[in-house]
C-alpha cells in the first residue's frame, strides 16, 4: 500500500464569481502517475493552478492536504519549496532574465530552504549543461532571456530542465505535449522518465492521450465540470479514445 | 486582488538608507537672493572680477525669466528667496589632511573611498568630493596631471585656468538657456573641472559625489568636460541627501565638449532624498545637461540611473554638430512613493551622417508618475542622420502611471528615424512563474526589474552598475520579510 502523498477533499475554488471547481477529490500516490484527463473547461488547469496557489484562485471550501499539511493559504513560493513543480502549459516570457541565473536562484533558493549548501556558477553550471545535452537543447539557450523567443518544443524542454534541476517530490505536468513534434516529445518524454524514481509523483494534465504512450499512468481520472466522476487503471485511456468524454457518468 | 496589491506597495518601497546628516559646523548665507549674495559667493571662492560680473549678468537674466511648467510634475511653488545659496564645512580643505574627519567618515558610509590607497571594487576611481557648496577633496590629481589630465573642482579651474573656462563655460549651455541654468549660471558654487589633453586616453574613472548636507540650502553644481581631439575619458556622478521634512533645490548644469574622434561617457546614479509617500520633503531636482560633439566622428554617451529626488526634470542631450559624431542615451527612471520623474533627451543632428541612440525605461510604483519626455531633431544639412529610439515603461500595481512625449522635428526627409514605445505592467503571470520556482515574491519583483533594466545597466562601467543594481533594489524593494 502505497503513501498518500496529496489528499484533495471536496475542493471548491472560483476564479472571479465563477465557481469552477465544484467539491473535488483527488489523492495522489507516493510514487506513482496520474493522469487527469477531460474535456476543455472541465477544470483541468485551474486544478494545477489551485494546487501551485495562482493568485487568480480563490479556494472557497475544502482541502490539500500535502504531506500531511494542509497547504491552501500557503504561499506559491512556499509550496514550491516543499517540492511542488509545475509545467507551465504556456511559460511566460520574461526579457532580460538570464536563463541561467535565474535558474541558478530557483536551485539555490531551494537548496538553502533543505539546509543544503548553495551551488557556486560553476558546479551549477556543469550540471545545467550536461542536462541541456541531454533534452537536446541548443547550448545557447543557457545564456537567453527566459523563455524569450522560444519555440513552443523550447520552452517545454526549458520547463523540464527546470524540473530535473529542481527535484521536486509532486511534478504536475500540464498539457506538457501541446504544441511539440514527436522528436521534442520523445525527449520531454525520456526527461521525465528518467525522473521515476518510486518516490516522485507525478500528476499529467491531458486533453489527449497521446503523452500518456510515452509516460506510462498508473491511474486515469476523468474531471467533467469541476469534480472527478471517474477514476480507473491505464485500460480507461482505450476506453476514452473509443466513447469520447461524453459516455462517462458519474460513478 | 487589492490585498495583492498592498503586497507589491509594501515591496516596493524600499527605505532610503542615505538620509544620515553629517554633524559639522557650516558656514551659510542667510537665505535669500540678491547681487550681494551674489557678490558674496564669488568672493567667498576668490574669483576673479570676470566670472562675478558674468554671475551677475546671469541673474539679471534670470530675474526677467520665468519658471517653466510645461512639464508633467505636479509641485508647491518654489520660494526662491527662503534659500540659502551657500553652505560649507567650517573647516576649510586647505590642505587634503585637513578635511574634516566627519566628513571622510560620512564618504565612508557612502562607499566612497576618499584616501588614494583605499579604491573602489580594486578599481582605481579618482573622486572630487563636493559637500553643499564646496569641493572637499579631490583625489588622484597628481598622477592624473602627469598626463596632462585636468580633475579639479570648478573653483579651482576658474583661478587655475581662466582661459579654458572663458572659452568653454556658457558654450554649450548659455546663460539664459533656461531658468534654472540661468539661476545656476548666477549662483553655481562647486563642481568638477575636467580636461583631457590631445590624444590621452584617461587612465582611470573620473567621478563625482554630490552630497547635500546644510538645511534650507540649494546645491547648485556646475561641471565642465572637455576631451580634446582623439581623446577619451569616462565620468561618473553620485549623489545623496539627509532626509528633511522640507523640499530641497538642486538645480545643476553640465556641459561636455567632444572634438575631433574625441570620446566622452558620461554617467549618473542620482540618489537625492525622494521623500516620503505623502509626497514631504525630497530633493527637486532640475537639471540642465548638454553635450556638444564639436568634432567629426566625436561621440557623446549618457547613462543616468535615477532613483532619487521628489521631482526630476532633467533631459541630457547631445548637439550632433561633427559630421558622423555619434550620441547616446541610455536611461533608468524610477518613480516610486510620490516621486515624478520628468525625463528624457534631446538629439539635435546637424552634422552629416551623425547618429542617435535613445533607450529609455521608465518604472513606476506606489504613486509615482514618470514621464519620459525627448527630442529628435534633424537639421537641414545632416543629410544621412539616424535616430533610433526605444521608451519603455514598466508599472508595478495601479497607483502610478507612465506617459511618454516623443517629439521629432526633421527638416531632411533623408533621415531615418524609429520609434518604438511600449508599456507593460509587470505581470502576475511573470511573478508567478518566478514563485512557483520557490523564488519569493521580492526576489521575483527584483529580478524583473533587472530584465527590465539590462540594456542600460550593461552600460555603465562595472563597479557602478553593481552599485545601480543594489541600489535599485533597495529602493523598489526594501521592506519585505
Amino acid at each position: 500500500m502505497s503513501q498518500t502523498v496529496m489528499n484533495i477533499k471536496n475542493l471548491h475554488a472560483k476564479i472571479g464569481t465563477k465557481e469552477i471547481l465544484k467539491g473535488l477529490n483527488l489523492e495522489l500516490e507516493e510514487g506513482k502517475v496520474h493522469a487527469i484527463m477531460g474535456p476543455n473547461g472541465a477544470g483541468k488547469s485551474t486544478l494545477s493552478k489551485a494546487i501551485t496557489g495562482h493568485y487568480d484562485i480563490e479556494v472557497t471550501d475544502g482541502e490539500i492536504d500535502y504531506k500531511g499539511q494542509n497547504i491552501v493559504d500557503w504561499e506559491p513560493e512556499d509550496r514550491a519549496l516543499e517540492g511542488i513543480f509545475l509545467s507551465f502549459q504556456n511559460p511566460v516570457e520574461i526579457p532580460g532574465v538570464n536563463n541561467a541565473y535565474f535558474l541558478r536562484t530557483a536551485v539555490n533558493a531551494k537548496r538553502k530552504y533543505e539546509g543544503k549548501e548553495e551551488l557556486n556558477a560553476a558546479e551549477f553550471l556543469r550540471e545545467m549543461k550536461k542536462l541541456v545535452e541531454e533534452l537536446g537543447m541548443k547550448p545557447e539557450m543557457i545564456s537567453r532571456s527566459l523563455n524569450e523567443g522560444f519555440s513552443g518544443g523550447e520552452k517545454k524542454r526549458n520547463e523540464i530542465l527546470q524540473m530535473m534541476m529542481l527535484e521536486p517530490d509532486l511534478i504536475i505536468l500540464d498539457e506538457i505535449d501541446s504544441g511539440l513534434d514527436i522528436d521534442a516529445l520523445r525527449a520531454v518524454s525520456e526527461g521525465i522518465n528518467k525522473m521515476k524514481d518510486g518516490k516522485r509523483s507525478f500528476l499529467v494534465i491531458t486533453h489527449y492521450s497521446r503523452i500518456l504512450d510515452y509516460i506510462e499512468p498508473d491511474y486515469i481520472h476523468v474531471l467533467k465540470d469541476g469534480k472527478i466522476i471517474k477514476t480507473a487503471g491505464p485500460e480507461l485511456v482505450a476506453e476514452l479514445e473509443e466513447k469520447g468524454y461524453g459516455a462517462i457518468e458519474e460513478a | 486582488m487589492a490585498q495583492e496589491n498592498q503586497e507589491l506597495d509594501r515591496a516596493v518601497s524600499g527605505e532610503y538608507a542615505l538620509g544620515f546628516e553629517i554633524d559639522i559646523e557650516e558656514d551659510k548665507v542667510p537665505p535669500g537672493l540678491n547681487e550681494e549674495v551674489i557678490r558674496f559667493i564669488s568672493k567667498k571662492k576668490e574669483e576673479p572680477d570676470w566670472m562675478t560680473e558674468l554671475r551677475l549678468k546671469a541673474y539679471h537674466r534670470w530675474l526677467q525669466m520665468e519658471e517653466p511648467h510645461w512639464g508633467h510634475l505636479e509641485y508647491e511653488p518654489i520660494d526662491y528667496q527662503s534659500i540659502s545659496y551657500f553652505a560649507a564645512p567650517k573647516k576649510g580643505p586647505e590642505s587634503l589632511d585637513e578635511v574634516d574627519p566627519k566628513i571622510l567618515e560620512a564618504y565612508e558610509k557612502l562607499g566612497i573611498p576618499l584616501e588614494e590607497q583605499k579604491q573602489l571594487a580594486g578599481v582605481k576611481v579618482a573622486v572630487d568630493a563636493v559637500v553643499d557648496s564646496v569641493s572637499v577633496k579631490t583625489t588622484y590629481q597628481e598622477e592624473l596631471l602627469e598626463k596632462g589630465i585636468i580633475f579639479c573642482s570648478i573653483s579651482e579651474a576658474i583661478r587655475d585656468y581662466p582661459e579654458l573656462v572663458k572659452k568653454y563655460m556658457f558654450s554649450v549651455v548659455p546663460m539664459n538657456d533656461n531658468y534654472f541654468a540661468a539661476l545656476n549660471s548666477a549662483v553655481f558654487t562647486d563642481g568638477t573641472f575636467v580636461y583631457i589633453p590631445k590624444g590621452v586616453r584617461c587612465p582611470m574613472e573620473l567621478s563625482t559625489y554630490f552630497r547635500i548636507n546644510a538645511l534650507n540650502t540649494g546645491q547648485f553644481e556646475r561641471t565642465l568636460i572637455i576631451a580634446d581631439e582623439g581623446s577619451y575619458v569616462s565620468y561618473n556622478e553620485g549623489c545623496s541627501a539627509p532626509m528633511r521634512d522640507e523640499n530641497q533645490l538642486h538645480a545643476a548644469v553640465v556641459e561636455l565638449i567632444a572634438m575631433k574622434d574625441a570620446e566622452i561617457k558620461y554617467s549618473t546614479i542620482q540618489n537625492w532624498y525622494p521623500g516620503d509617500e505623502e509626497g514631504k520633503g525630497g530633493i527637486y531636482n532640475f537639471v540642465t545637461k548638454r553635450g556638444l560633439c564639436e568634432g567629426e566622428n566625436s561621440k557623446i554617451s549618457w547613462t543616468q540611473v535615477e532613483t532619487g529626488s521628489a521631482i526630476t526634470w532633467k533631459y541630457p542631450s547631445c548637439v550632433l554638430k561633427g559630421d558622423n559624431s555619434v550620441g547616446e542615451f541610455y536611461s533608468v527612471a524610477v518613480t516610486t512613493l510620490a516621486q515624478q520623474a520628468d525625463t528624457g533627451t534631446k538629439m539635435i543632428h546637424l552634422g552629416k551622417n551623425t547618429s542617435s541612440t535613445i533607450i529609455s525605461k521608465g518604472i513606476s510604483a506606489m504613486k509615482g508618475q514618470n514621464t519620459y519626455r525627448g527630442l529628435v531633431k534633424i537639421g537641414a544639412n545632416a543629410e544621412g542622420a539616424r535616430n533610433y529610439s526605444e521608451c519603455d515603461s514598466l508599472l508595478i500595481g495601479s497607483e502610478c502611471g507612465a506617459h511618454t512625449f516623443p517629439y521629432l522635428e526633421s527638416k531632411d526627409a533623408m533621415g531615418q528615424v524609429e520609434h518604438e514605445a511600449t508599456t507593460t505592467k509587470i505581470s502576475d503571470e511573470q511573478l508567478f512563474y518566478l514563485r512557483q520556482r520557490g523564488i519569493n515574491e521580492e526576489d521575483a519583483v527584483s529580478m524583473i526589474v533587472h530584465g527590465f533594466c539590462k540594456e542600460v545597466f550593461s552600460q555603465l562601467p562595472m563597479e557602478y552598475a553593481v552599485e545601480a543594481k543594489a541600489l535599485l533594489n533597495l529602493t523598489l524593494e526594501g521592506s519585505v520579510g
